[in-house]
């Protein structure tokens, strides 16, 4: 079982690992976090594509060798990069990492502080709210196949943000997180916990970038969400590592009841990106709405697995994924809507769609249902093909050239969840981000 | 007026509703291979059949690689752990050779079909039937006109014995053997079945059929199937299955091989309905060569377990892939269904409608694969799974895996849970119908663009048994 190379370097490295776990020592709560992360990453074994939470991926090049925690960013880097963060110009907050070191930290308006809204990076909350962090940090199960890489996180745990809207409180600007790699082969590990409180309004944008466009490292991320009673909570989450980057994203989200929570992942980087976005709808009322959309190109891989789990009935979640293949990209969708026996009137959906640009890529698609109450509405729906030739036709036949009539088709079909992101300027960031991937590949 | 006259003695004919099936007869059988499974009891198969030795060599492989596979419970449900390889009787039989007149059938045996109604089925609409009673086939008889014109319907031991130049080329090809723990298991010890020979051209109207008979506890039924459609012939085949309810649970494990060669069209029609108490694991696959076609119907009624993917592999251009699927579970039940769709050449398409009913705490589940590889281009396949929850603890699952790259091509995947609306159940009630015939005139409703493609006599039947399966299910 133990799949761990005896002599590990980098974050295989368990005296590395022991030694930045007993700078917590003040925190033991925390170092018996990352402890226990250590020993179940140690514990379970690498991913095998005979794993049906695994099927299509390419597990063979899966590797966590040669990655490693990095130094602090020179100054002159670090306002490099906090300049490239001002991306939304009415953030509630801006929070921005550099290899896993916080070089910005957010400054909240007098006016937020005094409503007792919590924006602070990791590191400042296990000092300031061990409590609450008690209460929240990892509580939720990983059940999409990346226990492996979610212990891993756990071990290393360090960097990231928390975010707590206590009951009442609705801020409309959206908190910001800027996360980069800059150094070759970095691992980070950022973390996200967000805790929105009864009747509250949140919105997030993380956005994970790498100063290189090539940038070989290793990330794992995990964002935990706890939307409370009544509470709204919109994230988008921006994936656009650098080329060489494998990373991984682990999305756990519950909603309590009638609460109201939609999440848009945009994923444009990495060599190998998996997804992991796990609901679980946990009172009645709740309305969840998952969104994806991508443009994959030359050989990336982009895995995607969902999870729409309803244990509370009266409830309603919606998942949407779009992918456009470009080169001899590769995507895996995989979404699971899982009613449970006693979650009675249950309206769920999920919908993958993929758009191939061109003959060597390949969409593979794993939509799932498994349904034990009776009085439900549930579908789902996957298609994949190609540019309908008549629309093509009706460009070219205006002097359209083939290449951009297709390119506007493609982004037409993306536009359907851009308009979900529901903040213009975080939007025509990611239109931007996705239009470039056509002129790269 | 004289075909509806016609359709009506058909409705009678084929008589197969479960209780009809409970019933069994003393077992006196001639050769019993004993119970477990060992290197041995495939040579008493071997030497009780007098097959020759590359038959034997091929069970004796097969059996290794059964020995060495795992069971698939790493995806497939754990109830398969329930199975008792080491207690089941692999071969049985009276010693009969299957006989060509109804009169010279054992009269046990002959009771038995007699109480399922086949002899009078066969004399009806039939071309051919084919009667199996646990290892082996009692009556076999084809029409003389079929016969006259080059059709060979015979068991798999005459099949390979006396056209081996037709069957060995493709026996084991399109299903090999090491495909699946449960085909390995066939290979290694099947016994009866259908090996069919259309000639070129040859289009024979009216179906043949098979019927699978299990009389005695913990005995496993192992038939092996083949059937080839030459260029231009066309073809139906129609099984059924019955096992009296025994006290321990039983398994069937059937290949049934299909090759559709250019233009040929074969249609392969299941309806099964064995006891709750048998674990029915079967591997059905066709080949559709150049403008060939291949469907599969198949309904599911019966079984503790079912697990039961038909595909088709379209290798010739403009080669035509279907299945059509009703699964029914019910209480104790579990029907694990669905299709396979592997694409190799350009143009071809395929389509899969599956609709599913699951009744009281039964669970009904969808699998299914569509595959289309990078050098192809305008494939399509079409993929519907609809599934319906009558009670609160009925249970659905739905996975299908597609794959696609290659230019032009398109597929499309859409199912969707549902219960019977209240305000249909309503409508009915109100119209002096009680809960129970409005669920299950709902349920009809549900299945009935599929039933339609059933022959007359199946589609009636199946109707019937479907009403007979929602009694009591509300209210």
């Amino acid at each position: 079982m133990n799949a761990v190379a005896p002599a590990g370097t980098g974050v295989l490295d368990a005296a590395l690992q022991s030694a930045e776990t007993a700078r917590y020592r003040a925190h033991d709560w925390f170092a018996v976090l990352r402890q226990q992360g250590w020993h179940s990453f140690q514990s379970l074994p690498m991913p095998k594509l005979s794993h049906e939470k695994w099927r299509f991926s390419d597990t063979r090049t899966l590797s966590l060798a040669d990655y490693a925690p990095a130094p602090e960013p020179t100054e002159a880097w670090a306002e490099l990069l906090i300049a490239r963060s001002q991306l939304i110009s009415d953030a509630a907050g801006l929070i921005v990492h550099i290899d896993g070191h916080c070089v910005l930290k957010p400054s909240l308006s007098p006016e937020l502080a005094a409503q007792g809204v919590i924006f602070e990076s990791l590191e400042d909350a296990i000092k300031h709210h061990p409590a609450l962090l008690k209460e929240h940090l990892l509580k939720h199960p990983v059940g999409l196949g990346g226990d492996k890489f979610a212990a891993l996180h756990r071990a290393w745990l360090r960097s990231g943000y928390v975010l707590h809207v206590p009951k009442g409180v609705e801020v409309k600007q959206p908190f910001v997180s800027v996360t980069w790699t800059l150094t070759d082969g970095v691992a980070v590990f950022p973390h996200a916990l967000i805790i929105s409180g009864e009747q509250t309004q949140a919105a997030v944008h993380d956005f994970h970038f790498s100063a290189k466009p090539d940038q070989r490292a290793l990330a794992i991320s995990v964002a935990d969400i706890h939307a409370g009673k009544g509470s709204q909570v919109h994230r988008l989450a921006v994936q656009a590592w650098g080329s060489a980057t494998q990373s991984f994203q682990i999305d756990n989200t519950c909603g309590g009841r009638d609460s109201l929570i939609s999440s848009v992942n945009a994923a444009v980087g990495s060599r190998r990106a998996r997804l992991e976005n796990a609901v679980r709808v946990e009172g009645e009322g709740a309305d969840v709405r998952l969104y994806g959309i991508s443009v994959a190109s030359g050989e990336q891989e982009f895995d995607q697995r969902t999870l729409q789990i309803h244990a509370a009935g009266h409830a309603k979640s919606d998942l949407l994924f779009k992918n456009v293949l470009l080169g001899k990209a590769r995507t895996i969708f995989s979404g699971l809507i899982k009613v449970e026996p006693d979650a009675q009137h249950t309206d769920a959906f999920q919908t993958n769609r993929n758009l191939l640009l061109s003959p060597d890529a390949e969409a593979d698609s794993l939509p799932g249902l498994e349904i034990e109450a009776n009085d439900v509405k549930c579908s789902h729906g996957a298609t994949t093909g190609q540019i309908d030739p008549a629309e093509l036709f009706y460009l070219q036949a205006r002097g359209i050239p083939l290449a951009t009539a297709q390119e506007l088709l493609a982004q037409g079909f993306l536009e359907e969840v851009l308009a979900k992101v529901g903040h213009e300027e975080a939007v025509a960031i990611v239109r931007e981000m996705l239009r470039q991937k056509f002129h790269q590949a | 007026m004289a075909d509806i006259e016609e359709s009506q003695a058909q409705r009678e004919a084929v008589e197969i509703d479960r209780s009809k099936g409970d019933f069994k007869f003393e077992e006196n059988y001639a050769f019993d291979a004993g119970i477990g499974l060992t290197a041995s009891t495939i040579d008493y198969i071997v030497k009780v059949k007098g097959e020759e030795e590359w038959i034997r060599e091929f069970r004796q492989k097969a059996l290794k690689v059964f020995e060495s596979l795992p069971m698939p419970t790493h995806w497939a449900t754990e109830d398969l752990s329930n199975i008792k390889f080491e207690d089941i009787r692999y071969y049985l039989s009276k010693g009969q050779k299957a006989v060509r007149t109804w009169e010279e059938v054992p009269d046990d045996v002959k009771q038995t079909f007699e109480r399922l109604g086949i002899p009078e089925s066969e004399r009806k609409f039939l071309a051919g039937v084919e009667a199996q009673f646990d290892s082996e086939a009692v009556y076999s008889r084809m029409k003389e006109e079929l016969e006259k014109l080059g059709v060979i319907f015979c068991g798999p031991t005459e099949g390979l014995r006396d056209h081996p130049e037709i069957f060995r080329k493709y026996f084991g090809k399109v299903i090999p053997m090491g495909d699946n723990k449960f085909s390995a298991l066939n290979s290694a010890v099947f016994s009866g079945g259908s090996f069919i020979y259309i000639p070129k051209g040859v289009k024979v109207n009216q179906p043949l059929q098979a019927y699978f008979r299990i009389n005695a506890e913990n005995f496993g039924q192992f038939e092996r199937t083949l059937i080839i459609a030459d260029e231009g012939a066309e073809v139906t085949y129609m099984e059924g299955c019955t096992a009296p309810k025994f006290e321990t649970a039983t398994l069937h494990s059937a290949v049934v091989e299909l090759v559709a060669l250019k233009g040929a069209k074969i249609q392969y029609i299941t309806v099964q309905n064995w006891s709750a108490n048998v674990f029915n694991l079967v591997t059905k696959r066709g080949m559709a060569e150049e403008d060939a076609e291949v469907r599969w119907i198949d309904c599911n009624i019966g079984s503790r377990l079912t697990m039961k993917y038909p595909g088709v592999i379209l290798r010739g251009k403009r080669a035509r892939g279907e299945v059509l699927s009703i699964a029914l579970a019910n209480d104790g039940q579990h029907q694990d269904t669905g299709a396979k769709m592997i694409h190799a050449a350009d143009d071809t398409t395929s389509n899969i409608i599956a609709k599913s009913i699951s009744v009281g705490k039964g669970r009904s589940t969808y699998r299914g694969l569509v595959h289309i590889p990078k050098t192809l281009k305008n494939c399509r396949n079409n993929t519907e799974c609809d599934a319906l929850l009558i009670n609160e603890h009925s249970r659905t699952d739905t996975y299908p895996a597609i794959s696609v790259r290659g230019q032009k091509n398109s597929v499309q995947h859409e199912a969707s849970v549902s219960k019977v609306s209240a305000e249909q159940i309503f409508y009915m009630m109100q119209r002096g119908l009680n809960e129970g015939e409005a669920m299950s005139l709902a349920v009809n409703g549900f299945v009935n663009d599929l039933v339609k493609e059933f022959p007359m006599e199946y589609s009636v039947e199946l109707k019937r048994l479907i009403e007979l399966q929602m009694e009591g299910s509300v209210g």
